[in-house]
Parts: structure tokens; sequence; C-alpha cells
């Protein structure tokens, strides 16, 4: 694909690549701080250091394609285009949330971006993506479903049911593991007999890839040429997108399982910094461009917390509302 | 382990528990998610994998199903296993292992393979979690027979219900609500007991006999004590055992003040307070002056924002005005 862009297309892509990636670690970084001023509250899972892997993929689904996350999903709601401001009301808990304030930091859904959650429970979505899948080849609809997932889920059975559900009736989904190396404080080589997570998927005969989720532009090479197998009928594909969350698994955590040495040593394959490098390079981010950049970004999360902050809250009534449908399944 | 009574939160007796019971009986050992190095989600078991070595604290995978699974093989095969479950909407990856092995081996093998199993979990809500880290599964739970489910909820018995559940012969469920980790109280000198199988009455009254446990503990004797202050005397019994419930003393207290508010942060339809109100219509209708009342959460699954939440669950407002409805029905 890139080959075929012209010099200036490339640049203006990597350029919007780096925007994407900078405008969720800002979000994110902006959630910490908000939650020491308690405004959001309950658990809150950042995406430090794990942006290019959200922003990478999103470049290959189209409109039409879903989206199954976890609780650290905030960096894909923004790179798949949810506002801002509603995904901070959210945060919040307010009406004007994506999932009217119901759900909070780890439950963001969004029907008009295809993104069905948000899920908490560990491996939780990958039955459902599955099942996503198996509609949409039932319905004959040419769409994919992302399904994304730290590399702790490989442990559960519903890994490893789905794998096996998806590659025997060639369903297209695309799972994204999200191998940040600790499951909580479980680092991978603690948890697995076989730590090769590409080897396991390859077992159900699902095609595994590794790719370095540091590095924007492999991620989003690789989603594409992934997605363009999956949508030739190809059955499902699993990548596994090499990472590190830079912060605590949560707001709780004495982090007492990694050294600090291991995360500054990965703090300096920081995809954020190593594109802006490459774009440097190429002359495409000029110091002006970088600032302004900076400034659009830090006016949009400035937007979104007074949006949040001016936003009412849910009434008590409505309570009830939603525990049954109130109209016919679309 | 002091000899002396000492005053300490809810999560240092919990530890105090589990480190005693590894003490005492070199069959014990305690597995779960994160309980090693990351010290245990709630930091229950902060400290014991230096003590106690990898071997007796072991950190486990993502695998519910599996290590709850295991811990019942293990405590089929001479161990005495005490696993713990992060919280209780994650014990339902377990499910399975629980209902269709724990509680029915025994039975169905004629009586051959006891389960001598302990599972800890946390449950309840008030964190601002949302809606798959909030349940109150405990009473859906105690619809199991071949297990017993424990609800712990001051200091005391948070250290002393765990041995008495290891001794005993079956799987035993411990629920921990999670607001309680942090709750202070005075644990008992050594050597103390407590009996598993009974309730316990927390506080004395005649007018009315109000039921709670675990996290609606607390609330209701606030409940009991605004209520004081107006002339009714409340009699608040923490059930403690959800199953086998302490059938007598529930009757023994409504038997006594003739009203009763069950307290639970179960849902109503089908819970442990519906269960709790036959009991008191099959075992002493006749002596009711008003029909049993309940406070229970709202038949929603528990919403992010703190007033939503707040609204769902049971209130010390709810449950004095309960408590008033009951005693003004006195005929
Ligand atoms: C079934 C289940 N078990 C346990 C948990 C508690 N928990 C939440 S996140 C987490 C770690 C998951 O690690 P991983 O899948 O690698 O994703 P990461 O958090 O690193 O993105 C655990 C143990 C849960 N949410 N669901």
């Amino acid at each position: 694909m890139a080959a075929k862009r012209t010099v200036d297309a490339a640049a203006t892509h990597g350029l919007a690549l780096y925007r994407e990636m900078l405008r969720v670690r800002r979000f994110e970084e902006k959630c910490a701080e908000l939650y020491s001023a308690a405004k959001i509250r309950g658990f809150l899972h950042l995406y430090i250091g794990e942006e290019a892997v959200a922003v990478g993929v999103m470049q290959a689904l189209r409109p039409e394609d879903a989206i199954v996350a976890t609780y650290r999903e905030h960096g894909h709601a923004l790179a798949r285009g949810v506002a801002m401001g509603p995904l901070m009301a959210e945060m919040y808990g307010k009406v004007t949330g994506c999932s009217r304030g119901r759900g909070g930091s780890m439950h963001v859904f969004d029907a008009a971006a295809r993104l069905v959650g948000g899920n908490a429970i560990v491996g939780g979505g990958l039955p459902l993506a599955v099942g996503m899948a198996l509609a949409d080849k039932l319905r004959g609809l040419d769409r994919v479903t992302a399904c994304f997932f730290g590399e702790g889920a490989v442990a559960e059975g519903e890994f490893h049911e789905s794998m096996n559900l998806a590659a025997l009736w060639d369903l297209p989904v695309l799972f994204c593991c999200e191998n940040n190396l600790y499951a909580m404080g479980t680092a991978l080589g603690r948890s697995e007999s076989e730590i090769d997570l590409c080897l396991k998927a390859s077992s159900y005969e699902v095609p595994a890839w590794p790719v370095d989720g540091m590095d924007v532009v492999a991620v989003e090479d690789a989603a594409r040429r992934a997605v363009t197998t999956v949508l030739g009928g190809g059955g499902p594909i699993f990548l596994e997108l090499r990472t590190y969350r830079f912060r605590p698994h949560s707001m709780y955590d004495p982090e007492l399982y990694r050294e600090k040495a291991e995360v500054e040593e990965w703090k300096l394959r920081d995809p954020i910094p190593a594109l802006a490098a490459r774009l440097r390079e190429g002359g495409a981010l000029p110091d002006a461009v970088a600032e302004a950049m900076e400034t659009e970004i830090a006016k949009e999360i400035e937007d979104a917390v007074a949006f949040a902050e001016a936003s009412d809250w849910e009434s008590v009534d409505e309570l009830e509302r939603f525990v049954y449908a109130e109209e016919a399944a679309p | 382990m002091s000899g002396d009574p000492a005053p300490m939160t809810y999560r240092e007796a919990m530890r105090q528990a589990i480190r005693e019971a590894l003490l005492r009986d070199e069959r014990v050992f305690l597995m779960g998610e994160d309980v090693g190095r990351y010290g245990g989600c709630y930091a229950v078991s902060k400290g014991l994998l230096d003590e106690f070595g990898p071997a007796r604290i072991r950190d486990t995978p993502l695998s519910e199903s599996a290590f709850v699974g295991a811990g019942i093989g293990a405590a089929v095969n001479g161990m005495r296993p005490i696993v713990e479950i992060m919280t209780v909407n994650f014990s339902l990856l377990a499910l399975d292992q629980i209902l269709n092995n724990a509680a029915t081996l025994l039975h169905m093998s004629g009586g051959q393979f006891p389960v001598p199993l302990v599972i800890r979990m946390a449950t309840g809500a008030g964190r601002q979690v949302a809606a798959q880290h909030s349940h109150s599964l405990e009473g859906w739970y105690a619809h199991i027979p071949g297990i017993k489910i424990l609800a712990p909820a001051t200091v005391e018995d948070a250290r002393c219900m765990l041995w008495p559940a290891l001794e005993d012969p079956n799987p035993v469920l411990i629920f921990e609500h999670a607001l309680l980790y942090n709750s202070e109280g005075e644990a008992p000198a050594e050597g103390h007991t407590v009996d598993i199988s009974r309730a316990r009455l927390r506080r004395e009254g005649r007018d009315v006999s109000l039921f709670a446990y675990g996290g609606t503990l607390a609330k209701t004797l606030q409940a009991a004590e605004a209520l004081a202050t107006d002339g009714i005397e409340a009699e608040v019994v923490d059930l403690r055992v959800l199953r086998p419930l302490d059938t007598a003393a529930i009757l023994a207290s409504v038997a006594k003040t003739r009203r009763a508010v069950v307290v639970d942060e179960g849902w109503r339809s089908g819970g442990i307070s519906a269960e709790i109100s036959a009991r008191i219509t099959e075992g002493c209708f006749y002596e009711l002056d008003a029909p049993v009342a309940r406070v229970c959460t709202r038949e929603v699954p528990i919403p992010y924002p703190k007033h939503l939440e707040d609204a769902a669950l049971p209130q010390v407002p709810a449950i004095i005005a309960a408590a008033r409805e009951v005693v003004g029905n006195r005929g």
C-alpha cells in the first residue's frame, strides 16, 4: 500500500498517525490527573505506551467493521473516531457519555462506531467477537470484527474455545492480542508453559503473525494485510502485537512485580517519539507543526473536560431503563 | 498471631487467618490470581509469598475454571487448599467446577469423595466499578446443596471463620465484601473460635428483627441506632451463614419481635431474602404482626456513577423506612 502513495501522501498519513497517538497519550494523561482529582472513579486502566496498537489497527478497519475491546479501551475508542466529549463524559459517569455514563472507563460502547465494549471480564470479548463474525458470515456481509485482548486472556478457556470456533467455521475475526508482557502482576513466563502466543493460535489453524507493537507503521501494515486476508474469505487471523504498558495496571497497583529499569528500557521504544523522529528525518514534522498539534489536542481535551463538567447526571428515575429492551431489536 | 485481642483491619484479620492456617496444617496452601508477587488484588496475601514460598502461595494464570477445579482435585486427594477468586463476577467462569464438581462429588459418589476445600472471593458493590465487578451473588450460590456459604461481616469473623471452614469436610465458600477490607475492629485473642453454623445476634431489640449479613450489616446497625432514637428497639441478626441457614435463630428472633425486615445486597427476585421470608412464613406465620419486608438491591446491573449506584443499593434510610412501616402495622 505504502509504495503506491506519493511521498507527500505518506508524510500526511504519518502525521495523522502521530497525531492520533498523541491524542490518546494526552487524553490518558488527563484521565490520570482527573482520577487524582476524584472526577473519575472506580477502576482506571491507561493505555500509555500501547498507543501504536489501537491506532495502527484502526487504520485497516472500515466504518462497517466492528470492534470488541477490553477495559483498557480509551485508545481504541478515540482511534475509532468516538468523539472525545462523550468519551470524557463517560469517564465522569455523565448522561452525555457514550454509554450514558453507566459504564465508566471500563465499558465504553458506541453503536455508531460499531464499538461493542468495553468488556471487563478477561477473555469475555472473544466469544462475542466470534458471534459477531458468525452473524456477518450468515448475513453475507463482507465485514470484519476486530477483537482486542491482553495476553493474560490467552490462559482462559474462552480464548481457546474462540480460536477453535473461529477457525472451524472460517469466521472473519481479526484477533488482536496486545502482549504487554504482564497480566496485572503476572509476567507471561509465569503464567504460560508455552510463551509463543502465535504457536498457540497456529495450533488451531489460525494464521498468526508477531508484530512490533511499538511501531505504528508496522502495526498498520500487518493489520491491512490481515484484513485483506480475512475479507478474502481466509478465516480468522491472529496478530500478536508486542507492546508494553508504561503505567501501573490500574491506579491501585504498587508495581511490586517489575523492575523500574525494565520500564525505562521500554520507554526508549516509546512509539510516539519513535514516529516523530522518523517524520522529522523526512522533514515532515517541523517544530511549528508539532507545537500546533499539541495546542490543538490540548484544546480538544479542554473542551471535552468542559463538556463532561457541564453535562448532567442521568436521573435516578431512569435507573431501571434498559434492563429490558424498549423497542424491537434492529 | 498475638495472644491478646488487638484492633486491626478486616484485611489484616483475613491475612492472619490464612497465615495461621498455613502454620497449623501443612496440607493448607493458597492459590489464585496474583496472590503471590502482587500480594493479592486486595492485598490480603501481602508478604505470604516471602514467608511460605511459591509452592504454598501459588500464583495462577487467568484460568478460573482450571484452578478452582484443581483446588477441588487437590482437596479430594489429601490437601486443604484455599482458593482465592479475585471477585465473585469472575467466579462465574468457575461455576461449572463449583456446582458440578465441588458441590456434587460427595453425594454422586455415594459418600466416597468429600471435598474439603475453601474458596474465598470478594463480593459486593459500592466502589463505582460498574456492572462486571460489583455483584453480590452469595445468595445465589446459597441455592446449591453441598456447599456452605459464609459471609463474615466483622473483623472477628474474618479472623476466625477460616480455620473452622478448613476443618469442615465440605466445600466452603467465603464471601468478603470488598468495602469491608479497610474496616477496623477488635480481633479476638488467640484460640478464640466462632461457630460457622450459627447466625449471631449483633443487637438486641423487642420491636422488629432486622436480618442482614456481609456488606449490609453495618448499614443495618446504623439504621437500628437511628430507630432507637425514635423509641423503636430493633434487633439485628447477622446471618453470617447463608447456607445452611440458621433457621432456628431467625425464627427465635421473629417469635420475640413479631416483625421482620430482611436486608440484602442481592437482587430481590429469587434471592436469599425471599428464602428467609419464606422460612419465616413457614415457621412462624401466626406469630407475625406484619408482613415480612425486604430491602434489596434494585433489579439492575450495578451502574458506574455514584448517585445511580447509591440508588441501586440498600441504604440506611430505606432500612429505617421499612422498619417503621412494619412497626406501624402493629394493628
Ligand atoms: C475473568 C477475569 N479474571 C480476572 C480479572 C481481573 N483482572 C482484570 S485485568 C487483569 C489482567 C489482564 O491482563 P491482560 O489480559 O494481559 O491485559 P492487560 O491488562 O495487560 O491489558 C486481571 C487479572 C478479570 N477482570 N476477569
